[in-house]
């Protein structure tokens, strides 16, 4: 599908391909021996929005067990959503299903954490590849498409032949990320594409998938828990905590003005490769650990650890997105009081 | 690296090779010396296979003895580690020098109680009652910043989550005031806010116990707030030593300053270029043919494929390198 199809049915200025509103994913818990009836739910989306632009990389952050790859998956369809709506490209997708879910699907593709794992090691190059565009019943030059798909990633053509377990890390995600872009898909998930590589390969990796964008035009949803790699790749990004977004904005706002708590947190816990830096800043450290998804706090899902914590509303009140700044939507309750210091952090007591 | 006592440990041309019948031996680790003060904080840096954790086993004695030759020495307080008896090394292990490792689920006894596995360390060291090992547990736990620790105790480690796990272990660690602390890798299975609480909590221990602690890493940003010296390992060996700050400041050999320039910095413009290495860490060249980072060189020059580099000293530092960067990496 070319750009200029999509410009002909679309008239808005801002191009969107995905747009998501009040998105649940709740997992049932069940006991009993006999009767398993349901006792509870992992809430591991709890209501989120999220809009991706065309072209644009929105990035999703949070630490483990916040919900960010359920999200990347119910995009995707690979779970089946509680409630809320998936628009991809105009078309309500939430309930799609069948055939017409399959040929969706390679309009959005992924690249996984771990490539050892998501290639099937028995398939060569050759095959891993061709595989997605003969599953869509795409016709395609088997010589030419191959060492298309190769060159686009920055391998030898001479790779088509191998197997995954002849490449280094790096260079399997190369592959992982050929097989995704195949298609020429319109969106692309990436679920941790770098954090499996070594710290000189991350670097590679990234820049392939910034070069990829700009000659192939995708969209792209990166998640990650590694915020300094998150800000380099994203336009903008969204901060998950347990299950919901707490703060959305561009990618040059949120180092340069943080305003939700975690975020603040979560930007100070980044280890800086720089000892000036870091002896310098003070660090705004979190009490405790992240509560279960299954039973999450009342009021504001961020209160028990959060450093700013004031005794009204945070407990009872949950907080919408709302926005602060151009740009910038934060769910906290006390989000301009903080941006202004009128309230500051409290030591946590550990 | 300025030495006013005698070091507290002082690593000489440590070498560890790994032998395999019908194989070629490979050389995991050569030429590493090192020394490390008293209340000093040490990083060693590198990627996998750089030969990182292999040093710290040595150091330990945790390599297995079939197969495994381990050539230098390693001097604790005058006794070489690597020459001690099994009695000895037992001996000093736990009291003395005492390791974190990565995986705190797979260093924990998943069937014992929290608390018997710190008591056992106390008691194996100490001759102390249960009563008194147990109310010291629960002091350690205290200090690591467990909350409700006489709780804890009881609990099995499957019922702790990841972070509380590491804090555990750094209580084991710390559970005899060990001089040394050999830490590998012990934040890398956290998330980045526990990881932050985890090092904050090190460094306050480290200081207040005055123990030595020797990090080891991948991560250039948890040394740089850490380590007061920082050595870089490549392919087995050193190849740049410096103080932490003149390091991150002004990286000399090649591969420091590219691993600077390849990770993506939360304080840097957004737009700045990433400067990849090029190649992966499995590119190597054996040292005994050249450099082994030559492949990988952007300063690469005839010589680094003629003769191998010696780790020689250079403006207050050590580097092992025929083509150094001049004017420092990322500020250019």
């Amino acid at each position: 599908m070319t750009d200029e199809a999509e410009d002909h049915h679309q008239d808005h200025d801002r191009d969107i391909v995905l747009e998501v509103s009040g998105l649940k994913v709740h997992f049932p818990i069940r006991a009993g021996a006999l009767i398993r009836r349901q006792v509870g739910a992992v809430k591991a989306v709890d209501g989120v929005d999220l809009t991706v632009t065309r072209g644009r990389t929105l990035g999703l952050v949070g630490e483990s067990g916040c919900g960010k790859s359920t999200l990347s998956k119910a995009l995707l369809k690979l779970v089946e959503p509680t409630e809320g709506t998936i628009v991809f490209d105009g078309e309500d997708i939430s309930h799609t299903r069948g055939e017409e879910l399959r040929r969706l699907r390679s309009r959005m593709q992924m690249v996984f954490q771990d490539p050892l794992s998501s290639l099937n090691p028995r398939q060569s190059v050759e095959t891993l590849l061709t595989e997605p565009l003969r599953a869509h019943g795409i016709r395609f030059d088997p010589k030419t498409k191959v060492a298309e798909l190769l060159a686009q990633v920055g391998l030898p053509s001479s790779a088509a032949s191998r197997y995954p377990h002849e490449f280094s890390g790096g260079q399997r995600q190369r592959i992982g990320i050929a097989r995704a872009v195949a298609l020429e898909p319109d969106l692309v998930i990436a679920d941790e594409p770098v954090s499996a590589l070594d710290v000189s390969i991350q670097a590679q990796v990234l820049s392939l998938l910034r070069e990829l964008q700009k000659d192939l035009g995708l969209t792209y949803v990166v998640i990650a828990h590694d915020l300094a790699v998150v800000r380099h790749v994203s336009d903008d990004i969204a901060v998950m905590y347990l299950g919901v977004i707490v703060e959305e904005t561009t990618s040059e706002q949120l180092y340069d003005n943080p305003m939700h708590p975690y975020t603040k947190a979560l930007m100070s816990a980044v280890p800086l490769p720089d000892p000036v830096a870091e002896d310098a800043r003070t660090p705004v450290l979190l009490s405790g650990e992240l509560p279960s998804p299954a039973n999450p706090p009342d009021g504001c899902r961020f209160h028990p650890r959060c450093p700013f914590r004031q005794p009204t509303r945070c407990a009872d009140e949950r907080p919408e997105l709302i926005e602060y700044e151009p740009g910038q939507r934060v769910a906290c309750h006390w989000a301009r009081e903080i941006a202004s210091g009128e309230i500051t952090a409290e030591e946590p007591e550990q | 690296m300025s030495e006013k006592k005698p070091p507290l440990l002082e690593v000489d041309d440590l070498s560890v090779t790994f032998s395999q019948r019908g194989r070629d031996p490979v050389e995991a680790v050569s030429e590493v010396s090192f020394t490390i003060g008293e209340g000093e904080n040490v990083g060693i840096v590198g990627e996998s296979g750089s030969g990182k954790s292999v040093t710290s086993m040595a150091l330990m004695g945790l390599l297995p003895e079939r197969g495994v030759t381990v050539g230098g020495s390693a001097r604790y307080q005058g006794k070489d580690l690597l020459r001690m008896s099994r009695r000895e090394l037992n001996r000093i292990r736990g009291t003395e020098i005492a390791m974190v490792f990565q995986d705190p689920m797979s260093s924990l006894n998943p069937v014992v109680t929290i608390g018997t596995q710190i008591s056992e360390v106390i008691k194996r060291h100490n001759r102390v009652t249960s009563k008194q090992a147990a109310d010291r547990s629960a002091e350690l736990l205290d200090r690591v910043g467990i909350p409700d620790p006489r709780r804890r105790l009881s609990e099995y480690p499957h019922q702790l989550s990841g972070g509380i796990r590491q804090r555990v272990l750094i209580a084991i660690a710390l559970a005899c005031e060990p001089k040394l602390l050999i830490a590998d890798e012990p934040t890398t299975a956290l998330d980045v806010t526990i990881q932050a609480q985890i090092l904050t909590q090190l460094r306050e221990l480290v200081a207040d116990f005055g123990t030595s602690l020797i990090m080891i890493t991948h991560d250039l940003g948890v040394v740089a707030g850490l380590c007061d010296e920082v050595h870089v390992m490549y392919a087995g060996r050193i190849v740049e030593s410096a103080d932490r700050r003149p390091l991150f400041a002004q990286p000399r050999h090649p591969y420091t300053g590219g691993l600077l320039q390849s990770v993506p910095r939360l304080d840097s413009p957004r737009d700045e270029p990433l400067e990849p290495i090029p190649g992966s860490p499995t590119d190597t060249l054996p040292w005994s043919e050249g450099c082994a980072f030559q492949p990988r060189c952007s300063n690469a020059v005839d010589q680094c494929l003629q003769q191998t580099p010696r780790l020689e000293p250079d403006d207050g530092r050590l580097l092992r390198c025929f083509n150094p960067l001049e004017g420092g990496g990322r500020d250019r």
